[in-house]
């Protein structure tokens, strides 16, 4: 017998949850051969949930058997010959597996699982029946064997009730035979089971209204279902605050794309002059037209968000929401006002928050990107404290704006990227006026002077030397990375699975361990954290979920950019994890430096832009990754991600037709391998 | 390190190889070869004019354009003799320029450049919104500072050319090469030398040079596409004539450059491209300030004693008659291929009846004329697209090929092109018009967008020609026939859709994909409205 995995009382509630209908039996109960043989207890909350089921939902049947199996109870009826049974001969879990050969549809269907005690009984189910050997196998693959002692002591703690028939649906005690019985009686077992929407105020109720949540919300309304969202922006330590649309629209992917492109385009103003055009000498950049332009924008896009919900009549919720039981919500407005809301199925999307250092003077005088884009005031001198992407993307727009820009680094750049790329982003930065700091961290923020921007001295430890820091900054801008917002929101009360190292929700098919509670976006522990991926990802299980679709979201090959002054756009593999996953001596690296074109006549780097692509020799030089550094990566790298989607090789490559002069031709010519150790500088032209 | 010291040392030497190759005169190494078997042969025929020298190599290249250099190139790594001739006749208006072909001399290179310096232009009006303290008037272009910018670029791009051909052994002869029969070819210098060339293969990549309209004037008042990148001074008020994409993106240009600009157009935009998007490429050029003059022929271009251009002309539906003074008249009506000059009616080499291009496809093989060892590349092969990367890629699998036990051809279809046009246009496989013709309008799924870039929000530009849109089967996994991309970095954008339709690509691995935010080219894999259904196809949202 398999020794039990975790606790006895996690394992009994998480089988409550997963399952639309629990059912804790022993057959040696007398009240469970009294459902049987008499009222057909449980063969009537079967035959109830198979004739009204919805599609994907699991059943599930705990029975505890008597050792000698002579004392299973024989029961005889006629009726159960409509599924199929052979000969009408049941017992316990048997009916389960008397359903399943008859119908196998329905286990492929409804993914029924059968916990017996051991593996003697399937014995039981070969003598004098047919079934097939394949058929058995099947069923044993298929088997967990559980203690059944446990159980019933779990159950005690978990309902109140510890007998058997324990009967839950939908994660809520039903109760006993009796109960059950009754429920039945009075037609209200099926409506249990599968429960009309006019049971709860809503059909979906999507906490958060980011990327993901909105997308997720308007697909269930088109597929006419009543859908609310709850979206509610705690400010910030410093007191910032925004509308709705999440944080790509408000504090990240949008604000921080327009303030790069600011800084493009004063590097386009250094090349303009290059190219001919002549205006006045001195031009610098002003910080307020900048923000108040782009906060315009984003004050419009958060419009628009309402409107669109409005237009599909999607209720939209400005409250914070919290779980009361698995089906209610506690929604809080801003006034304090609060509602309870029910629905059937509930979203996650409330995505994440940025990271604090924790130490003295970072809340009260740090800000994050979350203050960034919308700050009263030019952030003046300013330290910027990570390597994540949010970091490097905030510095590297505020030096191109003109300020002078320092980087403070723990260890590496970009973790989780492809570490050649990430130093060469470094390499441009630092050459591009940006001052790095490596293998230091802040050890204290004090202010000096307030004002706008103040002043604040931060004292700082280089991690190797235990050697101090101090310097002086207008502003200390925190970019060390970003938590999951599963927390003070009940989701220990619906008892939905975390991942305790990082408070991400722990989902398969964007479902969580709870059936009605589904998560998608940045909160979902180990998927990409991606405006484009959550969106899809909401929308797909909204399909699943409302409009019997089957396609679920694949996170494969998901390309990114990151918007560094030399872009970086990256599909697929970084070399280090092709390397370690397929080994040195199967992936072969194709590389080059370029230049591009624009960048002659006003005589930028000549070899700062780079284009690589990872390949996996065992199958046919199929390309695993693609890297490259330089401008418009991101515009770059969009086709080459559906080109890896269809499993384009090194060949592929080689045979396209360069569109000339743009700089995405390279990887149309990629001679050079890694291995050769041939240079890869541009000479000249 | 050491491998770059030595990089460089091979990049010196070569440089210093070059040098002295130009100082040496060209008829001095011509009698090394002379006792190559064979050659008394030939030599024999050519008596009536022994004193002409004579030289033997195993591949003569006829044209030093982008095809015509990369196949020397590569056949030379294979130990072979290979030269090249290249020689550049000058324009009528008297522009000429150094080795490198169309592409690089009054091609894609100066173009592409123009088109950027336009582009800035932009992103100076652009850089005042996003915060910039750029003044509100007095932002001109200097035309001599851009195009010199420019020119020197493409002069460095010859030196850089001749670098390579030394650094491979390739021999280059700037001269004028004239087939005398099959076998054997009379260069003449600038200087009037002349020598006999023979080889055992020869490739033609003479390319293509712009034409005129025979109207009277043309010929002494026009310039072309082969003077705009090299004139001295500004251009000035300028009527661009003709519907290729070289009129186009000259016409863009010169309109973002700040020059009152003027389109005539006959009759329709970017023949042979996707209409539709023609129709929005030219629309979006008569909102950015090009004026645009549809249906009109020109009749006669007239030189006014102050040096202007008065044009005159006819409007072919009304039969209006119309007129006006221009500082620079610029042809753009198409190009017709050099093939005509260079003696091939003493070969046998066939050439198409109406373009009077190279017939490939003899033997098997792509490139190869009618006569086996001559062969044609790049824009005077019939039947070809005319773009620098098809002529580079078949020249090099041609010396594949000829050198190399290779049995690769070139493949032509789904090659992707740019048009840059002030708002760039990308495309790659069929246009709707060619698709619908060859699967029929039942069995065609067409998806298509109108989206805004990020980047006009805040810049506050007009977005209704960004557009894009994808052919593909109406049924099963929808592969896709064609995509159609119009904005801001189409090339870009495009380049590796391109990879991804060589993979057969379908609509439901483009669907699948997740996009890159925020860009424009995620707009490509979101698409999911389709022409069909008559739904607005304006993207809303984030």
């Amino acid at each position: 017998m398999a020794p039990l995995a975790g606790d006895p009382k996690t394992i009994v509630q998480d089988h409550i949850n997963k399952h639309k209908v629990m059912i804790f039996s022993k057959t040696t109960c007398p009240f469970c051969k009294k459902g049987w043989s008499h009222d057909y207890l449980l063969f009537t909350v079967w035959a109830e949930f198979l004739s009204g089921a919805a599609q994907d939902q699991d059943i599930c049947q705990i029975s505890r058997h008597a050792e000698n199996f002579s004392e299973w109870p024989d029961i005889w009826t006629d009726s159960i010959e409509k599924f199929g049974g052979p000969n009408g001969f049941l017992g316990g879990a048997m009916i389960i597996c008397s359903l399943l050969f008859g119908q196998n549809f329905y286990l492929e269907q409804h993914r029924i699982k059968i916990y017996v005690r051991y593996p003697d009984m399937l014995k039981t189910f070969q003598n004098g029946q047919t079934f097939g050997p394949t058929v058995l196998k099947n069923l044993v693959d298929r088997m967990d064997f559980y203690n059944g002692g446990f159980i019933q002591s779990s159950l005690a703690e978990i309902s109140g009730q510890r007998t058997v028939p324990n009967v839950y649906i939908n994660g809520s005690h039903l109760g006993g035979c009796d109960s059950a019985l009754a429920a039945h009686a009075s037609n209200k077992l099926l409506p249990l089971i599968n429960p009309s929407t006019d049971q709860y105020d809503y059909d979906l109720i999507v906490i958060g209204g980011g990327s993901g949540g909105l997308a997720a919300s308007k697909e269930a309304a088109s597929l006419g279902k009543k859908v609310a969202v709850l979206d509610f922006v705690k400010p910030t330590p410093v007191g910032t605050a925004w509308g709705l649309g999440g944080t790509c629209v408000n504090v990240g992917c949008i604000p921080k794309k327009l303030m790069h492109q600011a800084a493009i385009l004063g590097h386009s103003l250094e090349d303009a002059r290059k190219f001919g055009w002549e205006f006045d000498e001195k031009v610098s950049h002003n910080w307020d037209t900048m923000k108040s332009a782009i906060q315009d924008y984003i004050g419009s896009l958060n419009w628009k968000y309402r409107v669109e919900l409005r237009d599909r009549s999607v209720d939209y919720f400005n409250s914070f929401g919290e779980f009361k039981d698995p089906h209610t919500i506690k929604a809080t407005n801003k006034r304090g006002k609060v509602q309870d809301l029910t629905a059937a199925h509930f979203l996650l999307a409330m995505g994440m928050r940025p990271r604090y250092l924790g130490i003295p003077g970072d809340k009260e005088y740090c800000i994050t990107s979350d203050d960034l884009f919308s700050l009263k005031y030019c952030p003046g001198k300013t330290l910027v404290v990570g390597a994540s992407y949010v970091a490097l993307e905030c510095a590297g727009f505020l030096a191109g704006i003109g300020l002078d820009v320092t980087v403070m680094v723990r260890s590496i750049l970009l973790r989780g990227f492809d570490q050649q790329m990430a130093e060469k982003i470094g390499d441009y930065m630092a050459n591009h006026s940006i001052k790095m700091i490596r293998e230091a961290v802040p050890t204290k923020i004090e202010q000096i002077e307030k004002g706008e921007p103040g002043k604040l001295k931060v004292t700082a430890k280089y991690v190797k030397t235990g050697e101090e820091f101090v310097g002086e900054y207008n502003t200390v801008l925190l970019g060390i990375g970003r938590d999951a917002c599963t927390n003070g929101i009940g989701l220990d009360k619906v008892g939905i699975n975390l991942n305790p190292k990082n408070g991400q929700v722990i989902a398969e098919a964007e479902t969580t361990n709870v059936p009605h509670i589904h998560a998608i976006g940045d909160i979902l522990d180990g998927k990409p954290e991606l405006t484009p991926v959550a969106i899809q990802a909401g929308r797909l299980l909204a399909r699943r979920l409302f409009g019997g679709g089957k396609e679920q979201c694949d996170y494969t090959y998901v390309a990114t950019t990151v918007f560094t002054p030399l872009e970086y756009g990256a599909c697929g593999f970084s070399e280090e994890d092709a390397i370690a996953k397929y080994g040195e001596e199967n992936i072969e690296v194709y590389h080059s430096n370029y230049r591009p074109l624009e960048w002659t006549v006003p005589g930028r780097e000549e070899n700062a832009c780079y284009a690589k692509l990872v390949c996996l020799k065992t199958e046919n030089e199929r390309v695993i990754g693609l890297h490259v550094v330089g401008p418009n990566a991101g515009e770059m790298t969009q086709g080459y991600a559906v080109a890896l989607k269809c499993g384009a090789t090194k060949a592929h490559f080689d045979t396209t037709i360069g569109i000339h002069p743009t700089t995405s031709e390279v990887f149309t010519s990629l001679s050079t391998t890694k291995s050769s150790g041939l240079p890869v500088d541009q000479a000249g032209c | 390190m050491q491998s770059n010291l030595a990089y460089f040392v091979t990049n010196l030497l070569v440089v210093l190889g070059v040098l002295v190759h130009m100082l040496r005169p060209l008829t001095k190494s011509s009698h090394k070869f002379a006792s190559f078997k064979g050659v008394q042969r030939l030599l024999t025929r050519c008596k009536s004019d022994n004193s002409i020298p004579t030289k033997k190599y195993d591949l003569v290249v006829v044209g030093g354009g982008s095809g015509g250099l990369a196949c020397s190139k590569e056949a030379a790594t294979y130990g072979k003799h290979v030269a090249v001739l290249d020689y550049v006749e000058p324009s009528p208006q008297g522009t000429k320029w150094g080795l490198g072909g169309t592409c690089v001399n009054v091609g894609c290179i100066p173009k592409k450049l123009m088109h950027q310096a336009a582009l800035l232009g932009e992103a100076v009006q652009d850089a005042r919104k996003y915060g910039w303290t750029v003044p509100e008037n007095g932002i001109h272009n200097n035309w001599e500072t851009m195009s010199s910018a420019v020119q020197n670029y493409v002069r460095s791009l010859n030196w850089g050319h001749r670098v390579q051909l030394q650094s491979k052994n390739v021999e280059y002869l700037n001269a004028k090469g004239y087939f005398l029969d099959n076998h054997t070819l009379e260069a003449t210098d600038a200087k009037g030398r002349k020598k006999r060339i023979v080889a055992d293969n020869f490739v033609v990549a003479v390319g293509g040079r712009p034409k005129y309209t025979e109207i009277p004037g043309a010929l002494e008042c026009a310039i072309s596409s082969d003077d705009i990148f090299w004139l001295k001074n500004k251009p000035g008020k300028t009527m661009v004539i003709g519907a290729s994409y070289v009129a186009l993106e000259c016409a863009g240009f010169l309109t973002g450059l700040g020059f009152d600009t003027s389109l005539m157009i006959r009759s329709i935009p970017l023949r042979g491209f996707d209409q539709q998007m023609a129709h929005l490429v030219t629309d979006h050029m008569a909102s950015h300030g090009t004026n645009m003059l549809w249906k009109c022929v020109p009749e006669s271009m007239e030189k006014l004693s102050d040096g202007k251009i008065k044009v005159t002309w006819k409007n072919t539906e009304t039969v209006e008659a119309g007129s006006d003074i221009y500082e620079t008249v610029l042809m753009a009506v198409g190009r017709a291929p050099e093939t005509t000059k260079i003696g091939l009616d003493n070969t046998e080499v066939q050439l198409h009846a109406s373009s009077g291009k190279i017939l490939g496809e003899h033997g098997g093989d792509l490139e190869r004329s009618s006569v086996p060892h001559i062969y044609g590349i790049g824009d005077i092969l019939e039947g070809r697209p005319e773009l620098t990367p098809v002529a580079i890629k078949a020249g090099k699998l041609l010396a594949h090929r000829l050198y190399g036990n290779s049995t690769v051809q070139m493949d032509y279809d789904k090659v992707p092109t740019t048009v840059f046009t002030p708002l760039e246009y990308g495309c790659v496989g069929l246009s709707e018009e060619e698709a619908l013709d060859k699967y029929g309008e039942d069995n065609l799924e067409v998806y298509h967008a109108f989206y805004k870039p990020l980047q006009y929000s805040v810049a506050e530009r007009d977005a209704s020609q960004c557009y894009i849109k994808m052919i593909c089967d109406k049924e099963g996994d929808q592969k896709v026939h064609g995509l159609h991309f119009l904005g801001p970095h189409a090339g870009e954008v495009l380049q590796g859709f391109a990879v991804a339709i060589r993979c057969n690509l379908t609509r439901e691995i483009m669907d699948s994909t997740l996009g890159i935010h925020p860009t424009s080219a995620e707009e490509v894999v979101k698409m999911h409205i389709t022409k069909r259904s008559g739904l607005d196809p304006t993207v809303t949202g984030c």
